[in-house]
Parts: C-alpha cells; sequence; structure tokens
C-alpha cells in the first residue's frame, strides 16, 4: 500500500509537471509530450521509457487496488459494517475527513482515472472534438464546463486522498517515530495535497476562463 | 439528575442482541459510570429481571478489565478507563448508548462483557524476554538511558483494555501490538529477540482477526493511557527491518 | 462436611453478655485451644545460613521426571503467575486459574509506591540483615524470623530478574536505576516505576507466564474460579472451579495445588482491594483443613478518598506522600457547615499536630487512621456522610508556591480532581482511612505448605513475612520472592515423593467436592429471596469496619460476632440471586463470595476477640499506652493464632505456633 502509492504520488508530480507546460504553449506542450516518448534512446527503443514507467504505474495500481481490497476486506470482518448502534460519534472522535473518505475516495479516483485515460490517451472519448495534438486535445476538453467538473471533483478526492496517505505511506515504512518528526510529514502530505490537487486543477481553470487557449 | 440507558442486551455468545432501554432517576453526579450501572443492576434484580453483566474489576484505572463504548466513544467522553468516569460528565435528561467492544476478534460473552483473549495469544507470539529465573545478570549490569527507559516505560503503560480495538475503524490492534513492541525493542534486554518479536507478534495479530492499521489514530485519541503514536512507527520500522533481514 | 451446616449455624444474639475484663481467653466459649503447632522446616543455626541449608537439604527432582508432574496454581498475580512461569520453565505441568479475563489483571497491578531489595545501591548503610531487621520490626514482632530473613535475603534477586525481564524501573539519568525511601525507613531500598510498580512487574511476571503458555508448560484457565479443594488420601490433589462463562463446573487434577489467591480486604466490602479479589479460594482450603493464621491483622491507609454516597464501589487510594505537605484538619465544632475555607484559623482543629506535636501530620499510618476515625466519630467529619477530614494544602502553596506543589504531587491532586470534582489547589482535599491489605491468611510453614499436605500458599494469601503490620513496598517483593525463588526449591522437596496415585472424579473426595460445589451453587440460585448480595456485603461491611476495623474491643467485637451470625443466617434465607448457573452470571459469583467472607468475618473477630493485646494492625483499644500507642503483651501473646475450622458457626480450635527472637530484640515502638 505504501510503497505503490509513494510510485503514485512521484508519478502524480510528474505528470503535474507535464501539465503545467500547457501554460508554455502548444509548441511545448506536444514537444514535451513527444519526448516522453524518445527518453531513454537510443538505449532504450522509442516509447520504451514510457512502457517501462506504465508497466510501473500499473503494477503500482494494481498492487495499490489489490492491497486496498485486501485490507478493506480484513477490516470489514473485523470491524463489521454496521459495527455500533448508536448514530453518535459515528465518525470517530478526531479522524481527519481525508481518512474517512480514504476508501470511496480511492473509489472515485479509480474511475476518474478510466474516465481521464479514456478521454486524452485513448481518446474513446473526444468532449469538444478530437485532434492528433495533445494540447488541442486538452484545451478542446477543458472548454467545456462539466469536463471540468468532473475533473474538479477528482482533483479533490486526490487531495484529500494524498492528504492522509502519504502520511500514512511514510509512518507505514518506518517514518514518524518521534512528535515532531511527525509533525513535518503532516505538513508536508498537506503541502503536498494541496500542491498537486491546485496544480492539476490550474490547467483546466486556466482553459475554461480562457487564461490558455 | 435521571438519565436514560440504551444499553446493549445479549444472553449469550451466540445469541440476538438488542438495545434495551433504562431509564434511571436519582442519579448522583458523584457517582462513577460503573456505580451507577452498579445501581441499575440492584434495581433490576429486585424488580426481577436479569442485570447487565458488565465487566470491572480495580475501579481504579489501571486493571484494564472495564470498557465499554458509551455513545460510541470507547471509554466514554473523559479520557481514562470507564470506571474512572463519573456522572458529572453526563446532564440531567441525556440519553446514554452502551454497546460493548466490537471486532471480530472480542467475541460479545455476555451483554457488555467480550472476550479479549486474542490479547494473551499476541503477547504468547512475542510478547516477553526470555530470561529464565535465576539467571538473570546482576541489574546495573547494563545501564539504560534514561531517555530510551521513559520511552520504553510509556509505551508499558498499556492495560490492555482493548480501547484502540473498538475505536479503530479497521478494528486493528496494532497500538496495543506496537506498546509492546515498543516497550521491549527500546530496552537493551529486548534486542536478541527483537525481529522475531515484531514477527510473531503481527503474525498473531492478523491471525486473531484484527484488521489493518490505516494509521488513522482514533487508537490514541481514545487510549486511556495515552500510549502515543510513535509506537506504530516503532513497530512499522522494526517489521521492515526484520522482514528485509528475514526474521533473524 | 457438608454445605447445609451453614444454614443450620446457631444464631447468637446480638447483645452478648460482655466477658468481665479478667476472663480467661482460653476459657472463652468461642473457641477452644488446641495442640501448638510449630514450624519443621526452617534449620537452626545462624539465620543468614538457614535458607543455604533449607535449599541443600530439600530434595531435588530430576529434569526428566518433572514431565510427569504437575501442579495446580490458583492466581496470577505476582506470587501466582511468577510461580507458574518459573515451574513451567522448570519442566513441571503447570495449570494456572484466575478469575479475571486475563493473568494479567490480578490486583497485584494496582499496587503503585514500589519494590523493596536489599540493593544498597545508594551506599546508605542497606543491607540484607536491615531489611530483615526493618521488616521484623515493622511487622511489630509478630513474624517469623527465618521467613523474614529469607525475603531479604532474595530481595536484591527480584530486581535482578525484574530486569532482565524488561521492567521499566525509574532510572537516573546515568542508567542506573533510582530508588526512594519509603514507609519511614531511614535508607532509600525502594525501586519503582512511576506511580505503577504493581503493573509493571506483573506485566513482566504475566510475560514470562505467557512465554511458557507458548512453549506448552503451562496452560491458563482466565475467568475460571476455584470453589473447592480436593484433599484425597491427606493430599491436596485438585480443585473444582467454576468456568465463569459458561457456568460448567469442572475438575482439575495435579501432585499439587498452590493458592496464590490475594488477600480478604473486600470482607470489609469497602477497600482498596480489586471488585472480585476474594477469599473463597483461600477459605474453602481452610474449611478443608488449612489453618488460618492471625486473620485479625488488618492494614489501613490513612489518605484514601472518601466515601461519596452509599453507592459507593471501592476506595481509592492516594500516597501517603501527601502528609509531607498537607495539614490535616476538621471544624472545631460538628455543627460548623460552613465551606473549609470560610472556617477562620482558630475555629479548625489541626488535630494531628494538636496530639502529637512531635510528629505531627507525619504520625504512622495506624495512628492517623484512628485518630481521623476518632474526630469523624464525634461527629467533625466532613463531607458526605461526615466520612472524612480535610488535607490542606493552602500553607504549603503559599510556602513553597502553587508550581512546587505541583511539580511534587501533580499527578495525585489530577486523580483527586478526576475522582471527586474537586480541586485540591483551591480547596482542601479529603481523606479518609480505608482498609488496604491483609496481613493474616493461610498458615504455611518454611517451605510454603500448609497444614494440607501438597497445599502451598504464597503471596498474601499467606500469613508468613509480614507479622502484624506490613511495610510499605514489602507486599510486591514478598508475592515475587515466593514465586520467583521460595516456592520453586521448596515444592520440589515435596514432588520428589511423586507423582502420586492418580485421583479422578470417582474418588470419593472429589465426588464430594464436585456434589458441595453443585449443592451450594444451586442452594443460591433457588433461594430467590428478598435481598440483593450487595446489600448482605455492604452490611457485612460495616459491621466489619465499625467493630473490627482500626479499633476494636471486646465489648464490639462481640456485638459484631452476633450480628455477623444473624446477617448470614439471613442471607441464606432471603439472598436474591438473579438468572442461572449456566451463564455468565456476576450476582452468582458474588453470592459466593459474599457467603465465604460472611464466616471469614466472624473468624476474624473471634482472632480480635482472643488477642488481648494491640500490635500493628490490630489495636485493642484496651491494651494502648498512655499517649494512645498501641501496647503488646508479649509474654502471652508473642504467638501465631493458627485456626482450625470445625464447622460455621461450631467453635474453631486455636493452636499457637510461639514466636522466638533469636536475632531481633523485642522491643515497644514509640512515636514521641
Amino acid at each position: 500500500m505504501a510503497v505503490s502509492g509513494l510510485i503514485m504520488v512521484g508519478y502524480l508530480l510528474a505528470h503535474m509537471y507535464g501539465n503545467l507546460k500547457a501554460f508554455a504553449g502548444q509548441q511545448a506542450f506536444d514537444e514535451y509530450s513527444h519526448h516522453l516518448r524518445e527518453l531513454g534512446e537510443p538505449i532504450l527503443p522509442y516509447g520504451g521509457a514510457l512502457w517501462i514507467i506504465r508497466v510501473v504505474l500499473l503494477v503500482a495500481v494494481a498492487a495499490h487496488v489489490v492491497s486496498a481490497v485486501k485490507l478493506s476486506r480484513r477490516s470489514w470482518r473485523a470491524a463489521g459494517v454496521n459495527r455500533y448502534e448508536t448514530r453518535r460519534n459515528r465518525r470517530g472522535i478526531q479522524r481527519s475527513y481525508a481518512s474517512f473518505t480514504l476508501r470511496s475516495g480511492g473509489l472515485v479516483i479509480a474511475l476518474f482515472v478510466l474516465y481521464h485515460l479514456a478521454h486524452l490517451t485513448w481518446q474513446w472519448i473526444t468532449p469538444g472534438g478530437a485532434s492528433p495534438s495533445p494540447y488541442e486535445r486538452l484545451v478542446n476538453g477543458f472548454n467545456i464546463w462539466w469536463v471540468v467538473v468532473t475533473y474538479t471533483i477528482a482533483m479533490v478526492a486526490v487531495g484529500l486522498h494524498l492528504r492522509h496517505g502519504t502520511a500514512s505511506a511514510l509512518y507505514t515504512l518506518g517514518a514518524g517515530t518521534t512528535s515532531g518528526s511527525r509533525r513535518v510529514i503532516l505538513a508536508v502530505s498537506v503541502a503536498l495535497a494541496w500542491v498537486i490537487t491546485l496544480g492539476f486543477l490550474a490547467v483546466p481553470f486556466s482553459v475554461l476562463l480562457g487564461v490558455v487557449s | 439528575m435521571n438519565i436514560t440507558l440504551r444499553v446493549w442486551r445479549q444472553s449469550g455468545p451466540d445469541a440476538e442482541g438488542h438495545m434495551q432501554t433504562i431509564e434511571v432517576p436519582d442519579v448522583s453526579e458523584h457517582m462513577s459510570f460503573l456505580e451507577m450501572m452498579d445501581v441499575v443492576n440492584e434495581r433490576l434484580t429486585l424488580a426481577g429481571e436479569d442485570p447487565v453483566a458488565i465487566d470491572s474489576d480495580c475501579r481504579e484505572g489501571i486493571c484494564g478489565t472495564c470498557g465499554v463504548m458509551i455513545n460510541r466513544e470507547a471509554h466514554g467522553p473523559v479520557r481514562a478507563t470507564v470506571c474512572q468516569l463519573h456522572m458529572r460528565s453526563f446532564s440531567d435528561g441525556d440519553v446514554i448508548d452502551v454497546e460493548p467492544w466490537r471486532s471480530d476478534a472480542f467475541p460479545v460473552v455476555k451483554d457488555l462483557v467480550v472476550d479479549r483473549g486474542a490479547f494473551d495469544r499476541i503477547i504468547q507470539a512475542g510478547g516477553y524476554i526470555s530470561a529464565p529465573t535465576g539467571s538473570a545478570p546482576e541489574a546495573h549490569a547494563a545501564p539504560v538511558k534514561k531517555q530510551d527507559a521513559d520511552h520504553a516505560f510509556d509505551a508499558a503503560t498499556c492495560i490492555q483494555c482493548g480501547a484502540c480495538v473498538a475505536a479503530c475503524p479497521n478494528g486493528s490492534a496494532m497500538l496495543f501490538t506496537a506498546a509492546k513492541v515498543t516497550h521491549l525493542g527500546l530496552l537493551p534486554q529486548g534486542q536478541p529477540e527483537r525481529h522475531s518479536r515484531v514477527l510473531g507478534m503481527v503474525n498473531q495479530h492478523d491471525a486473531e482477526g484484527f484488521g489493518g492499521c490505516s494509521n488513522i489514530g482514533e487508537c490514541t485519541a481514545v487510549c486511556p493511557k495515552g500510549i502515543p503514536f510513535d509506537t506504530i512507527t516503532r513497530l512499522n520500522r522494526d517489521l521492515l527491518t526484520a522482514l528485509m533481514k528475514g526474521g533473524e | 462436611m457438608t454445605q447445609s451446616d451453614s444454614s443450620t449455624s446457631p444464631v447468637a444474639t446480638v447483645e452478648t453478655p460482655v466477658a468481665p475484663r479478667e476472663a480467661r481467653v482460653d476459657a472463652d466459649e468461642l473457641f477452644t485451644v488446641g495442640e501448638p503447632i510449630a514450624d519443621a522446616k526452617a534449620p537452626a543455626g545462624p539465620i543468614e545460613s538457614r535458607w543455604s541449608e533449607r535449599k541443600f537439604s530439600a530434595k531435588l527432582v530430576n529434569p526428566a521426571n518433572r514431565r510427569k508432574l504437575s501442579v495446580i496454581i490458583v492466581g496470577t498475580g505476582l506470587a501466582g503467575a511468577s510461580a507458574a512461569a518459573t515451574l513451567g520453565e522448570a519442566g513441571y505441568r503447570v495449570t494456572s486459574f484466575c478469575y479475571q479475563d486475563t493473568p494479567r489483571r490480578a490486583h497485584s497491578i494496582a499496587a503503585q509506591g514500589g519494590i523493596n531489595a536489599a540493593k544498597n545501591y545508594r551506599n546508605d548503610g542497606d543491607s540484607t540483615y536491615r531489611l530483615f531487621y526493618d521488616t521484623v520490626k515493622g511487622g511489630d514482632f509478630r513474624s517469623r524470623e527465618s521467613n523474614v530473613y529469607r525475603l531479604a535475603e532474595v530481595s536484591a534477586n527480584i530486581i535482578d530478574q525484574c530486569v532482565a525481564q524488561g521492567v521499566p524501573f525509574a532510572r537516573e539519568y546515568g542508567g542506573l536505576l533510582d530508588t526512594r525511601s519509603f514507609g519511614g525507613v531511614q535508607v532509600q531500598r525502594t525501586f519503582y516505576a512511576r506511580g505503577q510498580t504493581g503493573q509493571q512487574l506483573l506485566i513482566g511476571a504475566y510475560q514470562a507466564l505467557e512465554r511458557q503458555v507458548a512453549a506448552g508448560t503451562v496452560t491458563v484457565h482466565s475467568r475460571h474460579e476455584m470453589l473447592e479443594l480436593v484433599v484425597a488420601d491427606g493430599r491436596a490433589r485438585g480443585i473444582v472451579v467454576r468456568d465463569m462463562r459458561t457456568g460448567e463446573i469442572e475438575t482439575h487434577y495435579a501432585d499439587a495445588v498452590v493458592l496464590a489467591s490475594g488477600g480478604y480486604g473486600n470482607v470489609f466490602f469497602l477497600s482498596t482491594n480489586a471488585m472480585g479479589s476474594n477469599v473463597t479460594a483461600a477459605w474453602r482450603a481452610h474449611r478443608k483443613g488449612a489453618y488460618f493464621a492471625n486473620p485479625c491483622y488488618t492494614q489501613i491507609h490513612p489518605t484514601c478518598i472518601p466515601v461519596s454516597g452509599e453507592y459507593q464501589s471501592k476506595l481509592t487510594l492516594m500516597s501517603e506522600s501527601l502528609r509531607n505537605d498537607g495539614r490535616i484538619w476538621v471544624p472545631k465544632d460538628g455543627e460548623d457547615k460552613r465551606a473549609p475555607g470560610d472556617i477562620p484559623e482558630e475555629d479548625r482543629d489541626y488535630y494531628l499536630e494538636r496530639r502529637y506535636p512531635a510528629f505531627g501530620n507525619l504520625v504512622p499510618r495506624d495512628i492517623a487512621s484512628r485518630a481521623a476515625k476518632a474526630v469523624c466519630d464525634e461527629g467533625r467529619g466532613v463531607g458526605p456522610g461526615g466520612l472524612g477530614v480535610y488535607l490542606d494544602f493552602a500553607d504549603a502553596i503559599e510556602r513553597l508556591g502553587r508550581k512546587a506543589v505541583e511539580a511534587k504531587y501533580g499527578n495525585l491532586f489530577d486523580m483527586y480532581l478526576q475522582i471527586t470534582g474537586e480541586n485540591p489547589y483551591e480547596q482542601p482535599m479529603r481523606i479518609y482511612p480505608a482498609v488496604h491489605y491483609t496481613m493474616g491468611g493461610l498458615w504455611v510453614d518454611y517451605d510454603l505448605q500448609s497444614t494440607i499436605p501438597g497445599l502451598f500458599v504464597t503471596g498474601e494469601a499467606n500469613f508468613s513475612d509480614h507479622g502484624a503490620n506490613r511495610l510499605g513496598a514489602s507486599a510486591l517483593m514478598q508475592g515475587l520472592a515466593d514465586g520467583y525463588f521460595v516456592l520453586p526449591n521448596t515444592i520440589a522437596d515435596y514432588l520428589a515423593a511423586g507423582p502420586f496415585e492418580k485421583v479422578d472424579d470417582s474418588h470419593p473426595a472429589s465426588a464430594e467436592a464436585i456434589a458441595s460445589v453443585n449443592d451450594r451453587v444451586q442452594r443460591l440460585l433457588s433461594i430467590k429471596g428478598s435481598r440483593t448480595v450487595d446489600s448482605f456485603h455492604k452490611e457485612l461491611g460495616r459491621i466489619m469496619w465499625e467493630y473490627c476495623g482500626m479499633e476494636r474491643n471486646e465489648e464490639g467485637l462481640r456485638k459484631a460476632i452476633g450480628a455477623i451470625r444473624e446477617l448470614r443466617e439471613e442471607f441464606w434465607r432471603d439472598v436474591l440471586v438473579p438468572g442461572t448457573g449456566a451463564e455468565l452470571n456476576q450476582s452468582l459469583e458474588r453470592a459466593g463470595r459474599v457467603a465465604d467472607f460472611l464466616e471469614l468475618g466472624e473468624l476474624m473477630c473471634v482472632d480480635a476477640l482472643h488477642r488481648r493485646e494491640s500490635c500493628g494492625g490490630h489495636f485493642r483499644s484496651e491494651s494502648q499506652t498512655e499517649d494512645g500507642e498501641a501496647l503488646r503483651h508479649d509474654d502471652e501473646f508473642a504467638y501465631v493464632a493458627a485456626w482450625e475450622f470445625t464447622g460455621v458457626g461450631q467453635q474453631p480450635v486455636l493452636h499457637k505456633e510461639d514466636l522466638v527472637y533469636e536475632f531481633v530484640e523485642m522491643k515497644q515502638r514509640s512515636y514521641k
């Protein structure tokens, strides 16, 4: 759970960096997109590095989902679903909303990823019109309000997921054995959650508001 | 003051349970919660009804016998054991929901009494230092840094009450397990078995049917002894080291 | 013997005529005097070498034969868990029982202060001999020298053992163990683990026990309560227990039985003992022939949080160190119902400072306790029910500053605030004495063997080491000394003759024990009277506290005996135990315990009545110095009173074990 999660966090950061290229204009963005496929050449064949990243990512996603299912099943068995009769304190004493929505948020994210790939990678759905240029696909899509809304929901879910997930992953790996270091870890995961959420939302909103076109 | 209790009643391990509403008039605010339950049980007994089974023993917050969910807070609204909770924490007219600890690994024996034997088995799986009687070296042979001794002590204050499990959304007993791993792992005497201990205890923890820890922290929030969360991160660290070393 | 004798016991009238002061004790109608008893196991000779000699003379059991020998241990406190772990480790087959849901909850866990050991780490002149001396003197010359010396001797090994197990004793910055002085002794020999030494030591023993469970040498039966002892062919061979979850009555057999079942302070209903602490295991053994020694020796602790109402279920102790800076007082006038802060100095009575100008608030436990009761009896007590005195820190806060007081007593003040809801920084604490420890218990010889062959008794359940009064931080020491170091050596001497002939349920003794347990359970359930078990227990407690508490006299004790007999008769006629025997039934559990307390209470009063002297935890108002100090009568009473059971309501037989002091000179205590 922790290792696969952290791999995905790393990927998200790189992905966000790429997205932000959109602000540098169509050429830069499309070149970046193309360059990804040339990464590692000539040692690796064309598109090789991207495939390696994809495989690693796929393994991480699979591991993350499998562990999540296992953990959830264990937890359902151990704690039950309707555990207590009382309706009070259903959300616990101190737990964050982020931890409360970790499981449901994870599901939202998983569905979103499929939608996102279908939209911008596989191009099964092409709101706003298809194009060979990734930049154009992006601009076409984010000019439509409901596309931006779906992306916003997803990014908030990602943010919440990271808000708890990053710290939790680090704890699971044995970091945070003092209250001081735990404060740092918590601050880092909150900051990371904000950076990634806002960083990803910057492009769609810029498109929608006409800053990028 | 007058209060209304809604108490979980279950006549035996395999019986169906239900919430029973009991009106409790004339409660003194000086009573402990358990003394209020004593009064309820005296009245039920005299009325020819079955008194509510509830565990308690030392009634001074150290033996860890008592423990129920009160309005879904383990041990109730005060960060202490139920025996240290007094009725002054409630108000006239309150409706108080009382339920047993719930976890697959803590089967209900009767009403509010559960079986916490799983904890003993986790200790059996490594929660000790092998020191046969008579074989001990002189106590001052190995000095212990005060800081380590103090941290070990903080972890050793666990009273094995089970509040952490009852409060954990995953039904995990990681705080209990981690408290022991940390207590023994911080002391020089505990080093030889440090890795086999953590592996044995975590495996037993999982085998007992406790859920996995996802670092939510409800356990530390309800722990009457304030066992710190860093016991869990220390356990994780030890566990990783142990796994990498193949458990030696 | 059968159950039924308890309901047909003759009921004495409450107004038993008071015997004239000079009446001969031995002629008293309440008991008879039997043959003297003596310990035959302790070697003679220099006290320093007795334990070594005994270990050498005791027979050994070949390691290969130990698997064939089994031991039952009842109780998993310090004395029971340590013995189970050690005997399991040695290779015996051990079966261990506790009424709690896990062995680690036994009431040893609640001990706060510390554990004594003659390590002399402070280089302050401590030694085994000094600890021995202090304990004999502290016990007011009513304990056995040989036993006490051995206790002091093994005390140092206990600390080594516990440290090796990972018990987190307090340490200094250099990494070495910290010690403090405790209970008025002049050396710092008390090792401690914050305010929870008992819990940490018990966890150490518990973990050692669980390690043996994992190794397969020990089987633990938790939530099992011993209800009868099986004595077959003259030997203790088994026990009858009730599985408290299912109500099933089970029998377990072994080559020897060890009782480590704790003290009987709960006979007073209100005490610092746990709710479940009971005398049943020891009392059942007593009924089967084990002598009960010195039942009247009860320790009362002066600084407990007082009773707040009729519903009160137990008393909580606060460290005596509070008396170092707190001043104890009550209003001069019992009618003075002003808030304590509004009572001016001239209307306050600092009665300890007035009566004991030299020691003031620091007089010994028993004097402080009696003085508190006296002012409350005069109607000057404070708080609910008038059972309390003020312990005031206003002067200390003014003199030292709130910060300093907080640093010293912060956690105690917090505890008080949590329990009472009153802030001791702003208004005086209220305190009252409470029963804390019982020095009496089953009589044992130097090998810790009772008068029933094969029945061994350890820890608070026996009478052996504290005499008439226990020193602070010595209970933990005794429990662990017995369990880790004494019993494992001495029991081998007995087991070496085993394994004994197999006993099972078909043995007449077993059949009788099983039938008597079943019969008793059924009787308790079938009475269906009108009073709850707790109401009987509370009434018994009130009788005991009033007449057999911290101050006793002939008239009161006779009254108490009459009252207890009446109450016992009423109990067996009118108790209401709901539910059935085939389930978890907490009322039934308590009923059985209270039934035994109702028998023990009478014996305590008889013992207190016959001992017409004051010593340690036994204060007879007829036997005091002009200053109100306890006055011993060594010429008449320098003996252990070991009582033999002859039937409920029948005269018990007194067997005297003379106490000989070869090493410590008998002296009268003085705090003037």
